[in-house]
C-alpha cells in the first residue's frame, strides 16, 4: 500500500496563474473604479471581472470575412473556430498536433489548428474547409475526393482536403510516393488513403496552383 | 428488381462530407450549452483516500464538480439488464462491480474520479488539473501472460467433434502460438456525447453512437424513462469499428450531470481517454496444434485462446469459431478462456475475435503448407469445406475458389517461391503471402418507412446510423432497383430515433437488414402503384399487377412498353399528395437450412529490409466473396480500408502498458502508430459478386469485417516468404524480424 498524488501539472504552492490573473486584474479593478469593483466583488462577480481583463482583442480574417474578436490566450484557434465563430467543418481528433484533423490555411500554409493558440492569427488571414467551397460550388481538391471517395466517415476529410490543398501548393506532389510522404501527418482511420491519393494525383495533374 | 451488378455511385453523403457541412455529435450548437472533463484516475487498482476538488469548484467558469462524493443517482442502473447490452449490465458472476463515480474503488487505469463542467472547454480543462486526489493503491494485475493460470471459462464452453487423439499419430505435425496485442479503435472523432433535457423528463442526445435505438434503450433503462422520451441524433459518425456499440457509463454520467446543472453538456473525451474507457481488442494468446497427412490432408486442428477482460464484466468474442467450419477436417477442437484482469472492458473491434482467431489459424495453415512443402493455397483447396463441416448443412453460398484465383492472378502468385528468402528486389527482400477471411453473414430484423412524394421524388427513412461504410448510398441503390427512380431524386434519412427502427450498424449486417426493410418497403410501394394503375377506370385497368413493370418513372406492361402510365399521373389522377409505406423485414426460418458466412482472400507482396527489418507492404489485393455488390465503389473503399486497417495490425498497432503501474505508456496518436498515407500502397480490390440466393431479396452479404479479417495472417506469411522468419507476435516491429534472425 502506497500513498500516490494525482499526477496533473506539476504544481507550485498557493496561487495558480489563472488565481494570480484573477486577483491582478481585481487589484486593477481597485484602482480604477474602486466602488464599482468593491461592490463586484462583495456580490461574487470577481469572475465577470475577471474574465473582462484576460480577453485579449483580436482581429482576423476567416474565409474573407473580416473578425474583430475578444479571445483568452489560451484558446485555440481550433476551438476558436468551432466554439465561437460556429466554423464547425474543422474537427478535433486529438488537440496534440498528431493527426491532422484540424487542419486549416494560415496565410496560405497549412497548420494545425489545435496545436495554434488564436491570437498568434493576428492580422493573418484563416481559410477553413468551409471557405474553400460550398456546396452548390466545390473546390477542385473537393470535387476530386467525390470522384474518388476519399473518405468514409468523414471526419477527418476537411483536414485531408485542406492539408492537399496545401500540399500542392507547396509543390510535394510531385509523385503518389511524394503525396504519401507529405500527407502523412494526416490521419484517416477508415483507411481511404489509396483513393485520397488518387484524388490529389488527379487534381495535380491538371496543373497550377489550386 | 433487376438481377444486375450495380452501378459505381458516388457518396450520397459525399458534399456534405467533403464540405464541412456533415455535423458530428460535438458540432451541434445549443444555446446555454456547457462542457465536460474527466478526471481520470493515475492508478490501475486501490482505492480513493481523498480528492480535493475545492480548487476547481472555486475556479471561473465552473458549475460543477461531480466524484463519487456527490454524483447525481442513476436510478435505472441497478435495475435487471435490457436486452440490448447497455450500460454496465450487472454481471452477477464477476467479482467487482463498476459504477462511474459511485465508489472510491478503481478497478482500471483512467477509470474516471471527477467530471468538471464549465461555461467555456478552457475553463472546464483548466478546472479539471486542479483536481488532486490521494489513493491507497493496491498490486495491480494488467498482463496476461502471467495470470493464465487465473483463466475462466465463459458460457458457450468448449468445442470437438471426431477423435481427441487424432493429432498424435498424425504423420506431419505443428504447434504454435500467437499473440495479438491491445489494439485500440481510435476512430478519429473523439468520443462524446450532447446531453439536453428540453424538459423535466424529456431527453436530446447527440452522440457518438453505431445505433441511435441502442442508446435510446441505454438511457431509458438509466432514467427509468419512456423511450419516447428520447431523443438520440447520429446521423454522421466519425468512425466506430466497434467502440460505439454499447453506451458507456460516462455518457450516462453526463446525461444525469445535465440534469443536475440544468443546462445542457457537451462531452468530447480526451484522446488518451479512448485508450482506457471506450473498449478495445483485448490482448489474445493463442495457441494452435494442426495435424495434416502426408499428402496435405488435414487430420486434426485444436485452436486454443486465453483473452484478458475486465474484473467487472466478462467480455467475450469469437476468437475460435472460424476453426470448427473453415477447412474440411474430421478432428477439431476449440477452447476458449477468460483472464480478468485490472482493464477496462474490451470491446468488439472491427472484424472481432475473427480477426483475432484468423491470425493464428491462418499462419498455422501457411507454416503446415511449408513444412508439406505445398504451396499454401494448394493446401487450402485440399482441405476446402464445400459443406459446413460444424453444422453439418450448407453454406447459402461460398465462391471461395474462385476468389483465392483472382486474387493470385491479380497479385502476381506465379511469381513466388516457394522457398522462403529467396527474392531480392532493390536490396530489399521480397515476399509473397496469402490468407482467408470469414464472418457471419446475418439478417438481423429492421423496418424502414418510404414515401413516394407526387413529383416522383422518394424519401427513405431508417433510424440506422452510417458510420462510414456507405449506408445511406447502399439504400439509395436498393431503393433505385425496386422502383428505378433517379439516383439523384432518392433522398436517404438515417440516424435518428425518430426514424423507423433499425440494428446499431456493427456485425457487417446493415445492408441486409436495413437494405432488406427498404426493399420490402419499396416493392410495397410498387405494389400500391401497380393496383392504382389497373384499378376499373385506370390507364391499364384489367392488366395484372404481375405481368406489370415499373421503369423510368413510368408503370408498363412488361411485354408492351408502349401501354404505360407515368408515376406522377398516377398520384395526381388519384389525389394523392404521396405514397408513404412502412414495412419490418427478417428472414425466414428458411435461413435456419443454411450457413451464411461472407469470405475474403487476402494476398500481399512485402519487402524486407534485411539490415533494418523493417517491413513494406508493397501491393495489396483483396477479393470478396460477400454476395452482391449493392454499391461497388462504397464497397471498394470499405475493403481498401480493410486493408489499411489490417497493414495497421500487422505491423504497427500495439498499446503497451507498464504492468508494474498497469497503464498505457503510449496512449496517443505519436505513439500509438496507426497506418498513415506512406505505410498504404495502391490496392486492388476484387469482387466475386454473385448474389447470395438464400440471405436477403439483394443476394448481399456484409463485407466490413472480411475486409480485415485474416489480413495480418497474409502479412506474416508474406514476411516469413520473404525472409525464412516466422513472427507469431503481432505486430511486426523491426526488431522481431531482426531478432528472430
Amino acid at each position: 500500500m502506497e500513498n500516490e498524488n494525482n499526477a496533473g501539472e506539476p504544481e507550485s504552492t498557493g496561487a495558480s496563474r489563472r488565481a494570480f490573473l484573477k486577483q491582478s486584474s481585481v487589484l486593477a479593478a481597485f484602482a480604477l473604479t474602486p466602488p464599482a469593483a468593491v461592490h463586484a466583488v462583495e456580490k461574487g462577480l470577481d469572475e465577470k471581472v475577471a474574465v473582462a481583463f484576460e480577453q485579449q482583442p483580436l482581429r482576423v480574417e476567416v474565409n474573407g470575412v473580416a473578425q474583430q474578436l475578444s479571445v483568452e490566450p489560451r484558446v485555440t484557434l481550433l476551438d476558436l473556430l468551432r466554439e465561437q465563430l460556429s466554423l464547425t467543418g474543422t474537427k478535433k481528433g486529438c488537440d496534440h498536433g498528431q493527426c491532422g484533423a484540424c487542419t486549416v490555411h494560415v496565410d496560405g500554409q497549412r497548420v494545425n489548428s489545435c496545436l495554434t493558440l488564436a491570437l498568434t492569427t493576428e492580422g493573418s488571414k484563416v481559410t477553413t474547409i468551409e471557405g474553400l467551397g460550398s456546396v452548390d460550388k466545390l473546390h477542385p481538391m473537393q470535387e476530386a475526393f467525390i470522384k474518388h471517395d476519399g473518405f468514409q466517415c468523414g471526419y477527418c476529410t476537411p483536414g485531408q482536403i485542406m492539408s492537399a490543398v496545401a500540399c500542392i501548393n507547396e509543390g510535394h506532389a510531385n509523385s503518389p510516393d511524394e503525396v504519401r510522404e507529405y500527407m502523412s501527418g494526416n490521419i484517416c482511420r477508415c483507411g481511404a488513403y489509396a483513393n485520397i491519393v488518387e484524388a490529389i494525383m488527379e487534381v495535380k495533374s491538371k496543373g497550377g496552383r489550386i | 428488381m433487376k438481377n444486375e451488378k450495380n452501378p459505381p455511385l458516388d457518396r450520397v453523403d459525399g458534399r456534405m462530407k467533403v464540405t464541412g457541412g456533415a455535423k458530428y455529435f460535438a458540432d451541434f450548437a445549443i444555446p446555454n450549452m456547457t462542457y465536460c472533463v474527466i478526471v481520470g484516475s493515475t492508478i490501475a487498482r486501490g482505492t480513493i483516500t481523498s480528492v480535493d476538488t475545492k480548487k476547481a469548484q472555486g475556479a471561473p467558469g465552473v458549475l460543477g464538480v461531480f466524484t463519487h462524493q456527490n454524483m447525481p443517482p442513476i436510478p435505472g442502473w441497478d435495475g435487471p439488464a435490457s436486452k440490448q447490452a447497455d450500460g454496465p449490465p450487472p454481471k452477477p458472476d464477476t467479482e467487482e462491480k463498476y459504477r462511474i463515480l459511485s465508489s472510491p474503488k478503481i478497478l482500471f487505469d483512467g477509470q474516471p474520479i471527477a467530471m468538471v463542467v464549465a461555461d467555456t472547454f478552457e475553463r472546464a480543462t483548466y478546472a479539471a488539473s486542479l483536481v488532486k486526489a490521494t489513493y491507497s493503491k493496491q498490486t495491480t494485475r494488467t498482463d496476461l501472460e502471467k495470470h493464465k493460470k487465473d483463466e475462466i471459462t465463459p458460457r458457450g464452453g468448449d468445442y470437438a467433434r471426431g477423435d481427441a487423439k487424432a493429432f498424435e499419430s498424425a504423420p506431419v505435425q505443428l504447434e504454435s502460438e500467437y499473440t495479438i496485442p491491445i489494439e485500440v479503435h481510435n476512430p478519429m472523432e473523439l468520443h462524446g456525447i450532447i446531453a439536453h433535457w428540453t424538459g423535466a423528463d424529456q431527453l436530446m442526445v447527440y452522440a457518438k453512437t453505431q445505433g441511435v435505438n441502442s442508446t435510446q434503450q441505454a438511457m431509458a433503462q438509466a432514467f427509468k424513462l419512456d423511450p419516447k422520451n428520447i431523443h438520440v441524433h447520429t446521423e454522421f459518425m466519425g468512425g466506430g469499428f466497434g467502440m460505439g456499440l454499447r453506451t458507456w457509463p460516462q455518457e450516462t454520467a453526463t446525461v444525469a450531470i445535465a440534469k443536475k446543472v440544468g443546462r445542457p453538456v457537451k462531452l468530447v473525451m480526451h484522446r488518451s481517454q479512448m485508450f482506457t474507457m471506450v473498449g478495445h481488442r483485448p490482448y489474445t494468446a493463442q495457441s494452435i496444434q494442426m495435424g495434416a497427412d502426408k499428402n496435405g490432408k488435414l487430420v486434426s486442428i485444436h485452436h486454443a485462446a486465453t483473452a484478458e477482460t475486465a474484473k467487472y464484466e466478462d467480455f467475450t468474442e469469437a476468437t475460435v469459431n472460424m476453426t470448427k467450419f473453415m477447412y474440411d477436417c474430421p478432428n477439431v477442437s476449440t477452447r476458449y478462456r477468460l483472464v480478468r484482469l485490472d482493464r477496462s472492458v474490451p470491446i468488439w473491434m472491427r472484424g472481432p475475435g475473427e480477426a483475432t482467431g484468423a491470425f493464428a489459424l491462418e499462419s498455422a495453415m501457411d507454416e503446415m503448407a511449408h513444412k508439406l512443402n505445398m504451396d499454401p493455397i494448394e493446401f487450402r483447396l485440399k482441405n476446402y469445406s464445400e459443406t459446413d463441416p460444424e453444422h453439418n448443412r450448407p453454406y447459402s453460398s461460398k465462391h471461395l475458389k474462385e476468389a483465392y484465383e483472382r486474387g493470385a492472378e491479380a497479385i502476381g502468385w506465379k511469381d513466388r517461391k516457394n522457398e522462403p528468402g529467396k527474392s531480392k528486389e532493390d536490396n530489399w527482400l521480397a515476399g509473397y503471402g496469402m490468407s482467408t477471411g470469414v464472418f457471419n453473414a446475418f439478417r438481423w430484423e429492421a423496418s424502414a418507412r418510404v414515401v413516394l412524394n407526387a413529383d416522383g421524388s422518394l424519401v427513405v427513412q431508417s433510424a440506422v446510423t452510417d458510420i462510414g461504410p456507405g449506408t445511406g448510398t447502399a439504400l439509395t441503390m436498393i431503393a433505385h432497383n425496386v422502383l428505378d427512380i433517379p439516383f439523384e431524386r432518392i433522398k436517404v434519412e438515417y440516424g435518428d430515433t425518430s426514424l423507423p427502427k433499425a440494428p446499431s450498424q456493427g456485425g457487417s449486417a446493415i445492408v441486409s437488414a436495413v437494405g432488406s426493410a427498404v426493399f420490402d418497403t419499396c416493392t410495397k410501394i410498387k405494389n400500391d402503384l401497380f393496383e392504382l394503375a389497373t384499378k376499373a377506370g385506370a390507364p391499364l385497368a384489367g392488366s395484372k399487377a404481375a405481368d406489370l413493370s415499373i421503369e423510368n418513372g413510368n408503370v408498363f406492361i412488361s411485354n408492351d412498353s408502349s401501354k404505360k402510365v407515368a408515376i406522377t399521373e398516377l398520384l395526381k389522377a388519384n389525389n394523392l399528395p404521396s405514397i408513404a409505406q412502412t414495412a419490418d423485414s427478417k428472414g425466414s426460418a428458411e435461413l435456419e437450412k443454411y450457413s451464411m458466412y461472407s469470405f475474403s482472400v487476402h494476398f500481399v507482396k512485402v519487402k524486407v529490409n534485411a539490415l533494418t527489418g523493417a517491413v513494406r507492404v508493397t501491393k495489396a489485393v483483396s477479393v470478396a466473396d460477400s454476395g452482391r455488390i449493392v454499391s461497388p465503389k462504397t464497397a471498394a473503399s470499405q475493403m481498401i480500408g480493410g486493408v489499411t486497417g489490417g497493414i495497421g495490425m500487422a505491423l504497427t498497432e500495439e498499446a503497451i502498458i507498464d504492468h508494474r503501474y498497469g497503464r498505457f505508456v503510449n496512449n496517443n496518436f505519436a505513439d500509438y502508430h496507426v497506418a498513415v498515407h506512406a505505410d498504404v500502397p495502391a490496392i486492388e480490390t476484387i469482387f466475386i459478386d454473385k448474389p447470395d440466393p438464400i440471405i436477403n431479396p439483394m443476394g448481399a452479404k456484409g463485407m466490413g469485417e472480411i475486409a480485415l479479417i485474416g489480413f495480418s495472417a497474409a502479412v506474416a506469411n508474406a514476411v516469413f516468404n520473404a525472409t525464412g522468419k516466422r513472427i507469431r507476435q503481432l505486430p511486426i516491429t523491426p526488431d522481431k524480424v531482426m531478432q528472430e534472425a
